[in-house]
């Protein structure tokens, strides 16, 4: 099928070897038509291939007809044909079918080469529509995980604010007054219990951890939880604090890079921190710097590894 | 000539009786006086966190009996209640009462074991078998429900196990209005004795600011004053259609941790009342809950009350059917944390007052 | 008997008496190991539960299974301990809690020496167990036992001083150190006992033996949930056999002065009621002393070291001195 396209496309425009190429092209992504990727170049092009299949339906339905000959021909036409399709300067213009052919050809290149792709398209104009549908169905779903995953923002069904979002821009609008434009990396609505949650820098963590305790407006001066996460790709460290005063529940992020991990130790501010970040040290290796005692808290002082990371293996194979 | 004297490296534990668990306390003593006390723990790590990364949600409830073994039923609840609330599964009314006149029930068990092995560390023998003997019919009770007397593995994600046999409900009932009774009798032998008075009071004294920095949490919060109690103040399953009163006290010191807990038992005893009068003749056990668990990706944290303090359960799931990270925020291993400095310039006896009285469970602590 | 233990030092005498001394060591081990299961018992039924009752009839010979066993069992000694104190020890703090028992007149004429300062005998002998025990606390080489030897120390020097002194009341009202006179001084009614008009003397001669005793609310040298047994945690076999039997001999000694002293010895409680021997009343008594110390344990929790020294101090010792204060100005007065 891919074969009789291209070679219909080949012989089709002789004179137009880019147009051939880019007929090629359209033929053969217009069967690549399943990728994501592909979705915005199909659309467009269908659009394209509607639009002008608009303003030359005659020529298209004329070549259809006059070509139902000429494709025989062009299906005798040896697979080297096919190959050297980009090569032929100058296909042999004899022969009526490549006389109708070139009178595309004078509306425009691209008229043409939307002609000649609804040429060879035409031929399954069924099959294209289908595909088409396809193709669209397949945007749409794409577009719909991509808007489900979290990305907010551009969606086609846009979901309602969260009611915390005003508490989240209060609070970044706070650490970046209080201790800098470039504390906060992002920030957003856990979806789950519509948390505020942001990732903060690590080197403005202490001061992010004052101002959270501290401020008037948050005074966060509970830390509920400390918990270090291994994603393979990096190191995390959450914290979840709430203020008993506003019982309103927050959390804080601070990303750190696998090989050498490391998050400032915030167990001045709050001591919760002090046993919470050696168990963190313990189990998966991330260093705090500022921790007045940072050694081992669960396994034995003289262990090998840190044993909650993906990548753990004992050191001890009979353990 | 003159006297040398030498500072004594005492080692408490991990053997010894009153440290309730494998729990060793190195104590540099001077004289009688301690100068320095340093927690060391891990004796009881068994790995939890890292078992539940190759576990899916229901095969990790019976390790989360394991790790407050003296309060199994709010253990399970925490991981339940915080796989429910990512996946948005509701519970029916039943389990939810069935699971929280469970969760009651063990409240008053875990203060039961409480009082008694702290009578127990301040010299007092009887106190502890009246206690085991009034526990013995809460644990009677959890045997009939679901067959277990320690480690119940009695809730599952959308609901309980097992329902409640003919009849249990009525034995609840009768439990609470003999354990009324029984409250009078524990006030009378042991909350006026002068001795008992003259050992707790003053003893392992902290503020609230001390409190909330270190994150305590349970009694140990509310005995400096402040009335944190996250049944009511981040209420979960039923507690906010019953009422009860959050037990404080001022004094922040052992006394006021002991009297606290004491009236944690009454007030339990009160919510378990009224549960027993609403609780639905019939209904489901179970919720509606796919048949392989699976939260969608994202995280969540949940705490609940525990009897020791805020027990809570931080969960990172990749839409797989196992956890990719599970952390429990075990309210001993915080609470602990306050020793070192509640101990400076306390005399070894008061090392085990004060660590009765923080009431910590080493399979909690260690995980 | 009397007469028979003040002939003089013949063979034959030397005989009888060590073999009337023999005689009493059997009735005091006799008692030992019923006041032991009674002690079980009663401790069982204050906290809802049996005691033993396997071992024989209502589990009778239990503590005859526990001795034996204790005897059976390997004894350890410590590499780093004081040998000769290690093996002395135990002896010391049980000689004199026996020897006491020399002065104590049972019945009329039931005693073994009727010395004219027999209570000052009585409580001079006795600090000596102190003694003993903080040998076994020092030479067990354990901080724990060093620990609990030195608590042990200061309690027991700190209680002597108020026991002795409430006693001097009873001296002044008796006119006497001899434990015989001071017991007949106490004929008739039950108001003639001393406890009545000395009952200041009594409560604080109570909670001073208490401390004498290490028991509860004083049991701090054997604290079980802090030193893990104090100054006999190293102790095992018939070495620490003999530490509990110290403590129980000494209890027996304490019962039988406390029933001497203040509830008028082997007289009845009235005068009618005199047919009945004397060793029954005396018996009866000191049960019920024992079973009132044994009945305190099951009750109380115990005192901590520093509150238990303020309070010998503080409030104890003036009371007794109190005490002979106003027995004195009471004697001056009404002669």
């Amino acid at each position: 099928m891919k074969q009789d396209q291209t070679v219909r496309a080949g012989t089709a425009e002789p004179s137009d070897p880019p147009a051939a190429e880019r007929a090629e092209q359209a033929a053969g992504t217009n069967e690549a038509a399943p990728l994501v990727a592909g979705a915005d170049v199909n659309p467009s092009r269908i659009d394209q291939t509607a639009a002008e299949g608009g303003e030359t339906p005659a020529p298209g339905a004329e070549q259809r007809e006059g070509d139902g000959a000429s494709e025989k021909a062009r299906q005798t036409v040896t697979p080297e044909k096919q190959s050297d399709s980009s090569k032929q300067a100058d296909a042999p213009k004899g022969g009526d079918e490549s006389g109708s052919a070139a009178e595309g050809a004078t509306a425009g290149a691209a008229a043409k080469n939307e002609a000649g792709v609804k040429a060879a398209d035409s031929a399954d104009a069924d099959k294209e529509a289908k595909r088409k549908a396809a193709a669209e169905a397949r945007a749409a779903r794409a577009a719909a995980k991509a808007k489900a995953d979290g990305d907010g923002g551009e969606s086609a069904q846009p979901k309602p604010p969260s009611p915390n979002q005003p508490l989240l821009d209060r609070l970044v609008d706070i650490l970046k007054r209080e201790v800098g434009e470039d504390a906060v990396e992002s920030a957003w609505i856990n979806p789950i219990g519509d948390i505020p949650t942001v990732s903060l820098r690590a080197e403005r963590l202490v001061d992010c951890a004052r101002v959270l305790r501290d401020h008037p407006e948050l005074q966060l001066n509970y830390l509920r939880n400390v918990a270090g996460v291994d994603m393979e790709t990096h190191m995390e460290v959450v914290y979840h604090l709430i203020s008993l005063n506003n019982k309103i529940n927050y959390s804080i992020k601070v990303k750190t890079d696998r090989e050498h991990p490391s998050v400032p130790s915030v167990s001045e501010v709050w001591s919760t921190a002090n046993w919470n970040e050696r168990e963190i040290y313990d189990l998966l290796g991330i260093d705090f710097p500022g921790h007045p005692d940072l050694r081992r808290i669960l396994m034995p002082d003289d262990w090998v590894g840190y044993p909650l990371r993906k990548d753990y293996v004992p050191a001890d194979p009979e353990v | 000539m003159a006297i040398r004297t030498e500072e004594l490296l005492l080692n408490v534990g991990p053997q010894h009786p009153s440290t309730h668990g494998v729990l060793r306390v190195v104590v540099k003593l001077d004289g009688e006086v301690i100068t320095e006390a340093t927690p060391v723990i891990g004796y009881l790590h068994r790995g939890t966190e890292k078992l539940a990364e190759n576990l899916n949600y229901t095969q990790i409830i019976p390790y989360t009996d394991r790790m407050d073994y003296v309060s199994a039923m709010t253990n399970n609840y925490v991981l339940c209640h915080t796989v429910e609330k990512m996946m948005g599964i509701e519970v029916p009314e039943r389990a939810e009462f069935l699971r929280l006149i469970v969760m009651e029930l063990q409240r008053i068990a875990s203060h039961q074991v409480w009082w008694g092995t702290y009578l127990l560390d301040i010299g007092s023998l009887s106190p502890f078998l009246y206690a085991f003997r009034d526990r013995e019919i809460i644990i009677n009770l959890f045997n009939e429900l679901c067959g277990a007397r320690l480690t119940y593995n009695y809730m599952r994600v959308g609901g309980v196990k097992w329902d409640a046999p003919e009849g249990w409900i009525d034995k609840v009932k009768d439990f609470v209005k003999y354990m009324k009774g029984r409250l009078e009798v524990y006030d009378r032998l042991v909350t006026g004795n002068e001795i008992f008075l003259a050992r707790v009071k003053g003893v392992g004294k902290y503020d609230a600011q001390t409190a909330i920095d270190y994150g305590l949490s349970g009694a140990n919060l509310r005995c400096t004053g402040v009335a944190w109690d996250l049944r009511k103040t981040q209420p979960y399953s039923l507690y906010d259609r019953f009422e009860f009163d959050v037990a404080t006290a001022e004094e922040g010191d052992c006394w006021a941790r002991y009297k606290v807990r004491l009236e944690e038992i009454r007030q339990s005893l009160r919510i378990l009342e009224q549960a027993l009068e609403q609780f639905p003749p019939e209904g489901e056990i179970m919720g509606k809950v796919p048949r392989v668990v699976r939260p969608p990706e994202g995280e969540y944290y949940a705490a609940i009350e525990s009897p020791r303090g805020e027990i809570g359960c931080y969960i990172v799931s990749k839409g797989k059917a196992e956890p990719y990270r599970l952390k429990f925020r075990r309210p001993s291993f915080v609470n602990l944390q306050v020793l070192p400095k509640l101990l400076v310039g306390e005399t070894m006896t008061n090392l085990v007052t004060i660590l009765g009285s923080i009431d910590i469970v080493l399979g909690e602590v260690d995980c | 008997m009397g007469g028979m233990f003040s002939g003089p030092l013949t063979w034959q005498n030397a005989i009888v008496w060590i073999l009337a001394s023999v005689v009493l060591l059997f009735l005091v081990l006799g008692f030992v190991t019923y006041a032991i299961y009674f002690e079980r018992k009663i401790l069982g039924w204050a906290q809802a539960r049996h005691g033993p009752n396997r071992v024989g009839p209502f589990g009778l010979l239990q503590t005859v299974a526990d001795v034996a066993k204790v005897l059976m069992k390997e004894d350890i000694m410590p590499k780093n301990a004081d040998r000769a104190l290690f093996i002395l020890a135990p002896f010391l703090a049980f000689v004199p809690a026996f020897t006491v028992l020399a002065t104590i007149p049972f019945t009329g004429w039931a005693y073994f020496a009727d010395l004219n300062v027999g209570l000052l005998y009585y409580v001079a002998l006795s600090s000596i167990t102190t003694l003993g025990i903080l040998l076994g606390g020092w030479a067990s080489n354990n901080k724990y036992a060093l620990l609990g030897g030195m608590r042990s120390a200061a309690q027991m020097i700190s209680y002597e001083i108020p026991l002795v002194i409430s006693v001097v009341g009873v001296v002044l009202l008796s006119g006497s150190l001899n434990m015989s006179k001071i017991v007949d001084g106490q004929e008739g009614w039950f108001w003639n006992w001393n406890i009545v008009p000395q009952f200041l003397g009594f409560v604080v001669f109570m909670i001073a033996a208490f401390a004498e005793l290490n028991r509860t609310p004083f049991d701090l040298p054997e604290a079980e949930s802090e030193l893990v047994a104090g100054y006999f945690v190293e102790y095992s076999g018939f070495r620490w056999a003999m530490y509990m039997l110290t403590e129980y001999v000494y209890m027996f000694a304490i019962a039988a002065l406390t029933t001497v002293l203040f509830l008028g010895g082997w007289h009845a409680p009235a005068p009618f009621l005199e047919f009945i021997p004397g060793i029954v009343w005396f018996l009866l008594k000191f049960a019920f002393v024992v079973f009132f110390i044994i009945w305190t344990r099951a009750t109380l929790p115990r005192m901590r070291v520093d509150q238990l020294m303020g309070f010998g101090w503080k409030v104890l010792l003036p009371l007794a001195l109190a005490n002979v204060f106003l027995t004195a100005v009471w004697l001056e007065i009404f002669n």
